[in-house]
């Protein structure tokens, strides 16, 4: 008896200790997950060793820290980036938070994020409110229609396109194609997809008709189409695949070319704005996402490159 | 001794505590949840959030934002007595079938394969409707606007994945009844059937009820799969033809669902409203689960 007693006893005394011991390690393995990326080497030890990576030096060392705030579209890459840049710089640290775009043109504009991140242009009411404010864009994304294979349309106009999500055409024989019911299948409202979609197609006023078949991602989308007969969807280039086709829109093809040179109707700009020109550490940040390291990261998370 | 004593009473309270942890954790996620859609329904009002078939939530244009689940409500009874009407009748005769009939080197294949079915991830059973149960039904039945996608879809897949808690319990309740029913009723001359009908599903009726009933309720909560066939519409679902019956063919979106479509980017009331979402999903799940208590607590008393 007194021994199972003791037993117990120990193992609620190793239960605790456990407990206790456990929070401090778990702490730093989670860190690097999340959107902060943090300093691992101590700052002193750098500046004592001269022998430790040279290009490590060319971030000065005083405010070496960047907070990044804005579009949910951004955040992704804007943090893929972070990591990336954070890897060859461990003295900086950089924190990506989301917000949406308006609020990330504010968090710049106000000075509460050195860096504001924008999908889309900055509008121009905004730069009356915030004269100094400096532009970099980083990547372009392009939204392409795409539709079931078997549909044999090839092309819309953007109106078209228009009134298809509108929900006002809904027969494929209205747009050049066989007698059958348009299915449409769109993003989810909120989706930074859908909301540059119905800011470049939609307009203000046009709402996506609510009989459209909703998916919560990307993927999910592009499954429902490639079962679905007769439907049509929207999607960023990076999704575009052999199980769909991209048709083309005002007679110009989805491609990278035709986005890059501003033929293609349905593109954005993925923005990153400062208050004023940059300097020190957050320079240094963006100069490197617009060198060839960083658009190689940008290309590999599916956007189009600018330069 | 003393020892030995005070050893008991200490693991009598690390029991007790652990018991109420589950009690308290319940109660966080109520109070949380209700907290934070107190703004929603402040802002939409009780009656106008439950009634208004309109979801139209605008993130730049909080003026013009609609926030009603009315659809989503009567979606969300629809798709769970479609999963119900197909699975209960399945699992109750799935239950007797291995309570009563089966013989052992059947039931040695069938109770295993039940509960595979539980350990399938229900993100896998929305896939197989997905790209398999949604093209079928689309080309079963031939109704203009019958895409595949839709309540049917949904019912067929929430009817398997709440086979193994029906047939888990009704199971245990048919086995429970005294062998002494079962002899003496098979000892008067009857045949099996007339036994299992007549004297077997009486006696642990109130067990297959609360099998049913515990069913219910995960359908009710069940998410991911169900968002992959539904469609997700924000439309009032409504027939696609004159038939009332092509109503399981129209597409629709559940109260799970619509947590779980908005909560990603969500914002200010909408997220609000969302968690207003869950506290009438909330509710709506407690009632159900006290209906079950009421009616197994009915007819414990009447001795059945």
């Amino acid at each position: 008896m007194r021994r199972i007693g003791l037993a117990v006893l120990v193992l609620v005394a190793m239960l605790v200790t456990a407990c206790g011991g456990s929070a401090p390690t778990t702490a730093p393995t989670a860190a690097p997950t999340q959107a902060v990326a943090d300093t691992k080497a101590p700052e002193p030890t750098k500046a004592a060793d001269p022998t430790q990576a040279p290009e490590a030096t060319a971030v000065p060392a005083d405010g070496n820290h960047i907070s990044v705030a804005g579009s949910t579209t951004v955040q992704p890459l804007a943090e893929k980036l972070a990591e990336q840049f954070v890897a060859a710089h461990p003295d900086v640290k950089i924190d990506v938070a989301g917000g949406g775009s308006s609020a990330g043109v504010k968090a710049a504009g106000d000075g509460t994020a050195q860096i504001g991140a924008a999908s889309r242009e900055v509008k121009a009411e905004e730069l009356t409110t915030y004269p100094d404010m400096v532009i970099f864009e980083i990547a372009r994304d392009g939204i392409a229609v795409v539709v079931h294979p078997e549909v044999p349309v090839d092309g819309l106009t953007k109106e078209q396109v228009q009134l298809i999500f509108a929900g006002q055409i809904t027969n494929w024989s209205e747009v050049g194609g066989a007698d059958q019911p348009i299915t449409v299948v769109s993003r989810e409202e909120g989706s930074g997809t859908r909301g540059a979609f119905e800011e470049m197609v939609m307009g203000k006023d046009v709402k996506i008709t609510d009989k459209a078949i909703f998916q919560d991602s990307n993927g999910k989308v592009r499954t429902t189409l490639a079962s679905t007969p007769n439907s049509i969807a929207y999607l960023s280039f990076g999704y575009l695949d052999d199980s769909i086709v991209a048709v083309t829109v005002d007679d110009v093809a989805a491609t990278e070319a035709n986005a890059l040179n501003g033929t293609y109707p349905i593109v954005r700009p993925l923005n990153m704005v400062t208050k004023g020109e940059p300097t020190g550490v957050v320079k240094a940040w963006l100069d490197w996402i617009l060198g060839a390291e960083g658009q190689a990261i940008v290309k590999d998370q599916g956007y189009i490159a600018v330069k | 001794m003393k020892l030995t004593y005070a050893v008991d009473r200490t693991i009598r309270y690390l029991l007790l505590g652990m018991a109420g942890a589950s009690v308290v954790i319940v109660l966080l996620i109520a109070v949380f949840t209700f907290m934070e859609a107190l703004p929603a329904f402040r802002e939409i009002g009780l009656i106008g959030f439950i009634f208004n078939p309109v979801w139209h939530p605008l993130p730049d244009d909080p003026a013009n934002s609609e926030y009603g689940i009315g659809g989503m409500i009567y979606a969300s009874v629809i798709v769970t007595l479609g999963a119900i009407g197909l699975g209960a009748p399945l699992g109750v005769g799935c239950a007797v079938f291995l309570a009563e009939i089966a013989p052992d080197a059947i039931h040695k294949i069938v109770r295993p394969a039940v509960e595979l079915l539980a350990g399938i991830p229900s993100v896998v059973y929305g896939l197989v409707g997905m790209v398999w149960l949604a093209p079928l039904l689309r080309d079963l039945f031939k109704v203009p606007g019958n895409q595949g996608f839709g309540f049917l879809a949904s019912a067929i897949v929430l009817a398997v994945m709440i086979l193994p808690t029906i047939i888990n319990i009704a199971e245990d309740a048919i086995r429970a009844v005294p062998p002494a029913y079962r002899e003496g009723s098979l000892a008067l001359g009857t045949t099996r059937w007339q036994t299992i009908v007549n004297v077997i599903i009486p006696a642990a009726r109130s067990g297959i009820v609360a099998a049913v009933i515990l069913g219910i309720g995960r359908a009710l909560g069940e998410t991911m799969a169900m968002v992959m066939v539904i469609g997700n519409s924000t439309e009032f679902p409504v027939p696609l033809t004159a038939n009332p019956l092509t109503l399981f063919l129209a597409r629709g979106r559940t109260l799970t669902g619509n947590i779980v479509m908005g909560l990603n980017y969500a914002a200010g009331t909408h997220r609000s409203a969302l968690f207003a979402t869950g506290v009438v999903l909330f509710v709506m799940i407690m009632v159900v689960n006290s209906l079950a208590r009421i009616i197994v607590r009915q007819w414990a008393r009447k001795g059945a």
